[in-house]
């Protein structure tokens, strides 16, 4: 038995265009292992939600397709399974929590029937007890006062309250693996160092593995054991958290990581940024997707994509990985950047 | 440190400004008048030539502040000084010539440019408006705008959804500079965009501060996007500000508890720099009914009774160093061993 939760292998997920299929996510493989937390970083527009709702095979109901590709969450195969099985799956092995929880919660009911109602499906159990468990789930995750909490509705409660509301539904049937996509973004930083501290309790205390989506950087390196890069529906480099920012190895995660201002940088420099900006799905370039932004680019990388590879313990898609790491152009400079022109 | 020192020669000073909004609230029959104080009391002054950069969380009344020394909502009382002249009493002609001066870039650069408008109109309209010029003038205006700002003048003819977000902003960067001002209110502009061009945009307004001796307001709610672009930070909690002071001092030694605790949490780009976190309870208090004494007591780890009782006042605790609070920090003392210290007092 290995010790891999899911297993994603070369992931192809769709959308029906005028002209043929977009592709948000077109061939990622990754995989989670138990009790582990991964992030996958990108911006908007890399496919990292496509790929979380292809895992639940939620794009199904936004008109998408999985066109290849396998999703093995212990060992099943998540992309066959037909929308009863998947039911069963969903909220009681894998649940998921997302960005904006004002919308993900039903306005017409409490918190405390949207959380039984989640214990209730997976469990058969009388609804006192089902009410029991909400206020130990809700106790679980936080809230105050749970008795009365339970009794209120979404719009009742402020934005972090809302947020641990999603997260006690998401736990209702202790899952194995938990989804959260841009759990902080909506939230302030005050109230994103609780959700996410909140977090970090749960995977301890319970070994659950979480997949955390994200776009901030600083969230990533404080959550993940390892990061995923994602830019342009590929995969661009895969790292522990710790050697991705002692030495990012994609010429893409070196300008990520270089972009964002740092607390202890040089204050007022011009910061290293990234030219142009991530292509729209129908104009995606030929080769290496992130070729007309790269600094490093050559021919190869116009007309070849270089695939995803081993690289010890990482895995990176460039053509020059090997080169530029040589001639040591890959370390991260924040000082003094030089402004590149766009 | 910045090398263009801003001189000490104040641009605007803004005196007890206050907003307050009246909202309705109970049933039909038992109808009850809540005020919300979304600037409560504020007095600064902004020197020529600087970055203020405005930072706290959503609801402490930063862009609202903002908007309130532009005159783009009215403020229910204060003063706001433009070069000495109060600029809450003009009337119509003269905020109409003030507008040439005090200019706003928005957040959204996706609502705040209309969509019908070519985006050689969207610039093009300040010069309209104020009569600056005409014909073939204005095009070749708007062109060296949009060149200034990194766009190709070829696309004056192009509608807003054909740019990218860190394009558009650009554009919203343009107009906002169309008339040449002197003083820009920066709300957010960079908080809708991706990190990859996050930076581009940054990096164009600190040129351009430079290049045309713009004075700026920058209100953020990124802590480190703040850092690397203010020379002075102002911190807000429930419309009031309560610290104050150079940037250095804000980041390094900060006074307010509720600084300190804000620059534990900021997640860091770097996860050799684990900090000690600390997390603060609860959440900001509904403005409509904000708690007595100092607002932020309830979530204070240092509040005592006083803090329950008396509002703090605005002192300058260090050179150009303003806090509001009873309790404030020294010059690098640590808010976690405060608390370790007076845990051991108090049990």
């Amino acid at each position: 038995m290995s010790n891999k939760i899911l297993e994603v292998k070369n992931l192809v997920t769709g959308y029906q265009g005028k002209d043929g299929f977009m592709k948000p996510v077109d061939g990622v493989s990754f995989d989670i292992e138990k009790g582990e937390t991964i992030c996958i970083v990108g911006e908007s527009g890399s496919g990292k939600s496509v790929t979380s709702m292809s895992i639940m095979r939620l794009v199904e109901f936004e008109n998408g397709r999985i066109l290849d590709g396998q999703i093995l969450f212990c060992g099943e195969e998540l992309s066959k399974k037909s929308n009863e099985e998947m039911r069963q799956i969903r909220g009681s092995k894998i649940s998921m929590i997302f960005q904006e929880p004002l919308t993900a919660l039903n306005p017409v009911f409490t918190i405390g029937k949207q959380i039984t109602e989640a214990i209730l499906f997976h469990r058969s159990m009388g609804k006192k007890e089902a009410w029991l468990r909400a206020e130990e789930l809700v106790r679980l995750v936080g809230i105050s006062d749970p008795k009365q909490r339970l009794k209120q509705y979404p719009h009742e409660l402020s934005g972090g309250m809302r947020q641990r509301a999603m997260i006690a539904i998401a736990l209702a049937s202790e899952p194995d693996l938990l989804i959260a996509d841009e759990p902080t973004t909506a939230l302030d930083v005050t109230i994103e160092a609780q959700i996410l501290e909140l977090l970090r309790s749960l995977r301890e205390e319970r070994g659950m593995s979480i997949m955390l989506i994200t776009h901030d950087i600083g969230v990533a390196a404080e959550m993940a054991n390892r990061i995923i890069i994602m830019y342009a529906g590929k995969v661009m480099e895969v790292a522990e958290t710790k050697d991705l920012f002692d030495q990012p190895l994609h010429p893409y995660s070196k300008g990520l990581l270089e972009s964002v201002p740092r607390m202890d940088g040089e204050r007022g420099v011009p910061l290293k940024s990234i030219s142009g900006s991530i292509p729209r799905l129908n104009e995606v370039p030929p080769g290496c997707r992130f070729s007309p932004r790269c600094p490093f680019v050559t021919d190869k990388c116009h007309k070849q994509e270089p695939a995803l590879e081993k690289r010890g313990t990482r895995q990176v898609a460039c053509w020059h990985v090997d080169e530029l790491f040589e001639k040591d152009l890959l370390a991260i400079k924040t000082e003094g950047g030089v402004p590149i022109e766009s | 440190m910045n090398p263009n020192q801003p001189s000490k020669e104040p641009l605007l000073k803004i005196e007890n400004l206050k907003k307050h909004f009246t909202v309705k609230s109970g049933g039909y029959f038992k109808q009850r008048k809540k005020v919300i104080k979304a600037v409560d009391d504020v007095s600064f002054t902004i020197y020529k030539g600087e970055t203020l950069g405005l930072v706290g969380e959503s609801g402490c009344g930063k862009s609202t502040l903002g908007r309130n020394i532009l005159r783009l909502q009215e403020p229910s009382d204060g003063k706001v000084y433009f070069k000495d002249s109060n600029i809450l009493t003009f009337k119509n002609r003269e905020l109409r010539k003030l507008r040439k001066q005090m200019q706003i870039i928005y957040q959204d650069p996706f609502s705040s440019l209309n969509p019908r408008f070519t985006i050689g109109q969207v610039i093009g309209e300040m010069y309209d408006i104020h009569g600056f010029a005409k014909g073939a003038e204005k095009e070749n205006r708007v062109k060296e705008m949009l060149e200034l700002v990194g766009l190709d003048p070829s696309r004056y003819t192009s509608f807003p959804h054909e740019f990218s977000g860190g394009q558009r902003q650009r554009v919203g960067i343009a107009r906002a500079l169309a008339l040449n001002p002197e003083f820009i209110v920066a709300d957010e502009p960079v908080s809708a965009l991706d990190v990859s061009v996050q930076s581009q945009v940054l990096n164009l307004l600190m040129k351009l501060k430079e290049d045309l001796g713009l004075t700026m307001l920058f209100i953020a709610h990124g802590l480190n996007v703040v850092r690397h672009i203010s020379d002075r930070v102002g911190v807000m909690y429930l419309g009031k500000i309560v610290e104050l002071s150079e940037t250095d001092n804000i980041f390094d030694s900060p006074a307010h508890p509720y600084t300190a605790a804000l620059l534990s949490t900021v997640p860091e780009v770097d996860p050799m720099l684990k900090k000690e976190r600390i997390i603060l309870k609860g959440e900001v208090p509904s403005p409509a009914s904000p708690p007595s004494g100092c607002t932020f007591r309830t979530r204070c780890p240092l509040a005592t009774e006083r803090c329950k009782v008396e509002v703090p006042g605005l002192t300058e605790i260090r050179p150009n160093h303003f806090v509001f609070c009873h309790y404030p920090l020294e010059a690098g003392q640590n808010l976690k061993e405060v608390i370790a210290s007076r845990g051991s007092v108090t049990s």
